[in-house]
């Protein structure tokens, strides 16, 4: 066995608020952590954070989810090999604007399906040559289980981005990369900041941290929060008759 | 046109000191910690960094904050702004004399580092400042050294005032002192407490199974209390049916014994919403201090209005504490009494009441406590408004910083 302080974790979009959440966890349990973002500078202060506080080993590396052609070229480049790879990077964007403007629902649908499903392709061959148990773990969302009038751009690329996670994972059964997709419902983040969601219903980034980090331990396919489960087993039964009249 | 701003952290003040309808900053995001050195304990820090996430950090390394308030929920920007003070405080001072250097933005969008040497007024004026010289953006402070994570703890029952006092004088040496009052007992038993005293434990005097690993303390369930009480549970027959629980309750456990840091530092912290209690309305938290001359008079006087008046303070604290600093910091030698009242019309009248008692015996009330003291009374009892005034004046922050507490308080 392996030693946590022997299996790095790569984090894709690491200013997100979820995955600074995510990089405490790992770090407090000992695992070197490899930051990866288009915004290096806005790291700094949270790589001196991670080693004040757990000692943790650090680096910092420039990465755009949008840059397809260069991800393979970025894994085969990343020195020492990645354990665990998560990627948190999403867009929301504003739904109205995107029916509007073509250039803005083309960014949300690359942000979140197109960019994610490269990366983590170029992960999973460069996790297979790794001896041990890895993991990909990607962060899509409730959103992609059913699409709404409120956000189907944002919704369908996640839907693709959890189908693309489905696939991907049966086509690694039979190998030691274990494929996580972790649906948050909504996490107080720069994300949801402004928006008036139910209180009981809104997890924080810590919160959510934990939860993902047990689930790794369980080796769970598709993680979500159990409340968020049951609202979401009912969302997917309702009648297409019936849904396309609701609003929420 | 510019508004006025507020800095907030964790909101754990109990009055109006961190609200500003204009722009309140919520400060927790910024919560960054910058450096940490192993052999002096120098922690720099973003202010926003909160005292729970010191202790969780640095316990298990051997380090401990050289000053807690009674809740882990409250951030080091906080902490400076109120200029907290905890237990040790006839000894160690408040939280504002370990500073080692504090950056402040303040009007303009200009940043100032500031220490006892450097921009010493602006320095001496946001320890206790209430976040009104500007916004109080890194901290660097020193942690001290422990051996464990537990506290030795001795409690010990005192049937009156004088022996209260007797005691807190009598245990001077000790770190952390305090006592619970029983603040329905009148006549002969005014004044008598629960009185604990603590220091920090040597690995030597824990149990075995805790001495394999003493920094560690296990987590703890917490109590939640999920709803507003009604009304009606928080009585005068329930105040009392408590204190004399806890008096009971303190005669049966007194003595000598280990307990983890948590329980000694922060009992209400295991009760989530604790505040519920008090019903949907609230409460109001009295905190005065008399100078050492006069303490014993006016906590006689104060005691005797509230036993009088019936309603009662759930915990009702009593402390002693050492010598003065900063401007406006709350903190003189002299023993302090923490209160809380249910809101209510004639606990209002009350504490009007006590009011008059504070501003005769010469003490003052506690700002991060306060929700309604009138501004007369503030500056009457507050000798140093006039210095605090010059600095927030030296560096233009006296329109741009105000929270609804400086403008009912005239500052
Ligand atoms: N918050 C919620 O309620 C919620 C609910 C369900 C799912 N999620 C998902 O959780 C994940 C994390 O979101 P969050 O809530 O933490 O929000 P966030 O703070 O807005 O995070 C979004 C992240 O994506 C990154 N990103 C966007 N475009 C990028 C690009 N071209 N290249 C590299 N990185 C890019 C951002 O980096 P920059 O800092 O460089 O912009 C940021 O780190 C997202 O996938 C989101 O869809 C969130």
């Amino acid at each position: 066995m392996t030693q946590e302080k022997d299996q790095p974790v790569l984090i894709l979009g690491a200013t997100s608020d979820i995955a600074k959440a995510l990089a405490h966890e790992f770090a407090r349990h000992g695992h070197p952590l490899q930051l990866a973002s288009r915004n290096i500078s806005d790291l700094e202060r949270c790589k001196t954070d991670l080693e004040v506080r757990y000692k943790a080993v650090v680096t910092l590396h420039r990465f755009d989810i949008l840059d397809i052609t260069t991800h393979h070229q970025f894994f085969s480049a990343l020195q020492p090999k990645p354990y665990y790879v998560i990627c948190a990077v999403g867009l929301l964007g504003n739904q109205a604007e995107q029916e509007q403007d073509v250039q803005q629902a083309e960014l949300v649908m690359r942000t979140n399906y197109m960019g994610p499903a490269i990366a983590l392709e170029a992960a999973a061959q460069t996790l297979i040559q790794n001896s041990g148990a890895t993991a990909i773990i990607g962060i899509s969302s409730v959103a992609g289980d059913r699409g709404r009038a409120k956000n189907y751009y944002y919704g369908s690329a996640k839907a693709g981005f959890t189908q693309f996670l489905s696939g991907l994972r049966q086509k690694l059964s039979k190998t030691k990369v274990h494929v996580m997709t972790v649906k948050p419902g909504f996490v107080a983040t720069r994300m949801t900041e402004g928006m008036v969601t139910p209180k009981s219903l809104t997890m924080q980034p810590e919160e959510l941290a934990t939860l993902v980090f047990q689930s790794l331990k369980k080796k769970r396919h598709v993680v979500y929060d159990w409340k968020w489960q049951i609202i979401m087993s009912i969302i997917k039964m309702i009648p297409e008759k019936i849904f396309k009249k609701l609003r929420f | 046109m510019s508004f006025p701003v507020i800095a907030r952290g964790l909101g754990r003040s109990y009055g109006d000191s961190s609200l500003q309808p204009h722009q309140t900053i919520d400060m927790t995001a910024f919560d960054h910690m910058l450096s940490f050195d192993e052999s002096s304990g120098l922690l720099e820090v973003e202010a926003g960094v909160t005292l729970k996430e010191v202790l969780e950090t640095f316990v298990p390394r051997g380090w401990f904050p050289p000053v807690t308030p009674g809740t882990q929920y409250v951030t080091i920007g906080g902490m400076i702004a109120t200029d907290v003070h905890g237990k040790n405080h006839h000894v160690a001072g408040s939280f504002g004399q370990h500073l080692v250097s504090i950056d402040v933005l303040v009007n303009g969008g200009t940043i100032i580092t500031c220490n006892k040497e450097t921009n010493a007024d602006l320095f001496h004026a946001t320890i206790g400042g209430m976040g009104l010289t500007g916004i109080i953006l890194r901290a660097s402070f020193h942690l001290i050294r422990v051996t464990s994570a537990y506290i030795h703890k001795e409690t010990m029952v005192t049937s009156n005032l004088d022996e209260t006092m007797n005691q807190f004088e009598a245990s001077a040496t000790w770190p952390y002192t305090v006592a619970w009052i029983d603040c329905l007992a009148t006549g002969q038993d005014l004044g008598r407490s629960i009185f604990y005293r603590g220091e920090h434990a040597k690995i030597e005097s824990l149990s075995a199974n805790l001495r394999s690993t003493p920094l560690k303390v296990g987590k703890k369930s917490k109590l939640s209390i999920p709803v507003n009480f009604p009304q009606f549970v928080l009585n005068r027959w329930s105040v009392k049916m408590f204190n004399a629980f806890y008096y009971w309750r303190g005669r049966k456990s007194s003595g000598a014994g280990i307990v983890d840091y948590d329980s000694f530092f922060y009992p209400l912290d295991s009760i989530i919403g604790w505040n519920r209690m008090y019903g949907r309305k609230g409460f109001l938290q009295y905190q005065c201090v008399f100078p050492k001359v006069s303490s014993r008079e006016g906590l006689i006087k104060v005691l005797n209005l509230v036993a009088e008046a019936g309603t009662g303070s759930f915990l009702t604290v009593l402390k002693l504490f050492g010598k003065q600093a900063g401007v406006l910091s709350f903190p003189m030698e002299g023993y302090t009494l923490a209160m809380d009242f249910p809101l209510s019309e004639k606990n209002l009248q009350l504490l009007e009441s006590l009011d008059k008692l504070v501003a005769e015996y010469g003490g003052r009330l506690y700002l991060a406590k306060d929700a309604r003291m009138p501004a007369r009374f503030f500056k009457e009892t507050y000798a140093n408004v006039g210095l605090f005034n010059a600095a927030r004046s030296t560096y233009r922050t006296s329109d741009k910083f105000t929270s609804l507490q400086s403008e009912r308080l005239g500052l």
